[in-house]
């Protein structure tokens, strides 16, 4: 297996990096090309952007940001928040974004993940899952989406999905941790490289995390600052972790 | 120096056109034959599936410039799907003839999560570079491996890569400066 991955996460809306309460009162706090290109300085894997505006205007911006995240950053990075579409996709990929996240347009048209992987490659394609108490949420997992988690799992798996980025919104934002258990169900359900979220507290976590997932979104544990990354490395390798050498 | 990147529908062209920048190298996008045929170096960048990726380098007529750089001794670097469809063929798509520049054929990935993605080791070396497919290359011209898998892949002019290393930050930034020292 390739090593295990760490993955800074960075909201953005309209071309800006924002923090909020799950989507409620944003503030912005920097510029995705600095903050990123800090990111991949201080030794992370990849680099996610998610759109937590996902309005035309802030996708348009998506696009844009993209494009400079490329010129500036080395490492690969993946786009999500609004994409409905491949035209869509395939305009983020073309500005240098590697994979582009599906959540809700996939749940309310899971054809999207077959059209996707058909065109772009199934490696491009991760599809977002919000999931509380086993079941998945959509729209910012503000409703229920009808649909068992590890069931909606195996069908992105079958519909051509490269990888699961699986929040669980049980724990986002808690720190007391990611949902092992649930970790542990989705590598039995799947075969594909599943990405942890939600509940990262402290190193310990991460790293139980990564001995079940190939990889760890790492959000609020690194409140937008790229030496937190840095330690955090520092504190992995003590624990036993294999993580690259990033220099 | 020219370098070309073979634009035809199925690659990441724009991120090897910034990493090539940085190293200070200017590529051209070519969708003409002719561009690939006489460039000092082609790239054929490559993601997606086999399929598609063969008819868009046919459409455009890239296959046949490809193989008459290869007859002239002129260096083609492919990377992933570029490395998969310099093979023979591939079995991806229900099995699709490659161009046949390198001996050898694109299998499934057999164990372990498919797509494998991620950063490994190549061997021989330290270096790990990044990873994402769900093919590799049973072919008698693999010079490293990773993990078991065909790494880099060298027949006469051409040097396949199953790793991006236009995305794999300062290692894949020093692999591709080696590649334009040779050229």
């Amino acid at each position: 297996m390739p090593l295990p991955r760490l993955i800074p996460c960075l909201d953005v809306a309209r071309g800006r990096v924002v923090k909020g309460v799950r989507f409620r009162g944003l503030r912005d706090v920097g510029d995705p090309v600095e903050l990123g290109a800090a990111y991949s300085d201080a030794g992370a894997d990849e680099l996610v952007f998610l759109d937590v505006e996902a309005t035309v205007e802030s996708r348009a911006a998506a696009v844009d940001v993209a494009g400079r995240v490329a010129e500036q950053v080395s490492i690969p990075f993946t786009f999500g928040g609004g994409i409905r579409s491949v035209e869509e996709a395939a305009a983020v990929l073309e500005a240098g974004a590697d994979k582009v996240s599906v959540n809700s347009a996939a749940l309310a048209r899971p054809q999207l993940i077959e059209e996707l992987a058909v065109t772009l490659g199934t490696q491009a394609v991760v599809v977002a899952i919000d999931t509380e108490g086993g079941r998945v949420r959509s729209h910012s997992a503000t409703r229920d989406a009808a649909r068992n988690t590890l069931v909606w799992a195996r069908e992105c798996e079958a519909r051509g999905a490269g990888e699961l980025l699986v929040t669980s919104i049980d724990r986002d934002g808690t720190r007391e941790g990611y949902d092992l258990e649930l970790l542990a169900e989705l590598r039995d359900a799947v075969s594909l490289p599943v990405i942890a979220s939600g509940g990262a507290g402290n190193a310990r976590h991460v790293a139980d995390a990564l001995g079940i997932s190939q990889a760890a979104l790492l959000a609020s544990i690194l409140h937008e600052r790229p030496s937190r990354l840095v330690t955090l490395r520092g504190e992995l390798r003590d624990l036993g972790v294999r993580l690259r050498d990033a220099a | 120096m020219k370098v070309a990147i073979c634009a035809y529908g199925a690659g990441n062209v724009r991120s090897v056109e910034l990493a090539l920048a940085r190293l200070g190298a200017e590529s051209v996008r070519a969708e003409r034959p002719e561009t690939v045929r006489d460039a000092d170096l082609a790239v054929l960048p490559g993601v997606g599936s086999a399929g598609s990726a063969m008819a868009g380098l046919r459409e455009r007529g890239l296959d046949a410039a490809l193989l008459e750089r290869a007859a002239a001794g002129r260096p083609t670097l492919g990377i992933c799907l570029g490395l998969q469809l310099a093979l023979e063929e591939s079995e991806e798509d229900g099995g699709v003839a490659g161009l046949g520049l390198v001996p050898g054929r694109a299998v499934r990935l057999q164990g372990g999560r498919v797509p494998r993605i991620g950063w490994a080791t190549v061997e021989p070396g330290s270096e790990a570079y990044w990873f994402a497919h769900s093919y590799a290359a049973e072919t008698p011209a693999a010079t490293a491996t990773s993990e078991g898998f065909a790494a880099i892949v060298e027949h006469e002019a051409f040097v396949g890569v199953q790793f991006h290393p236009e995305k794999s930050g300062a290692a894949g930034a020093r692999f591709l400066e080696r590649c334009l020292s040779r050229v």
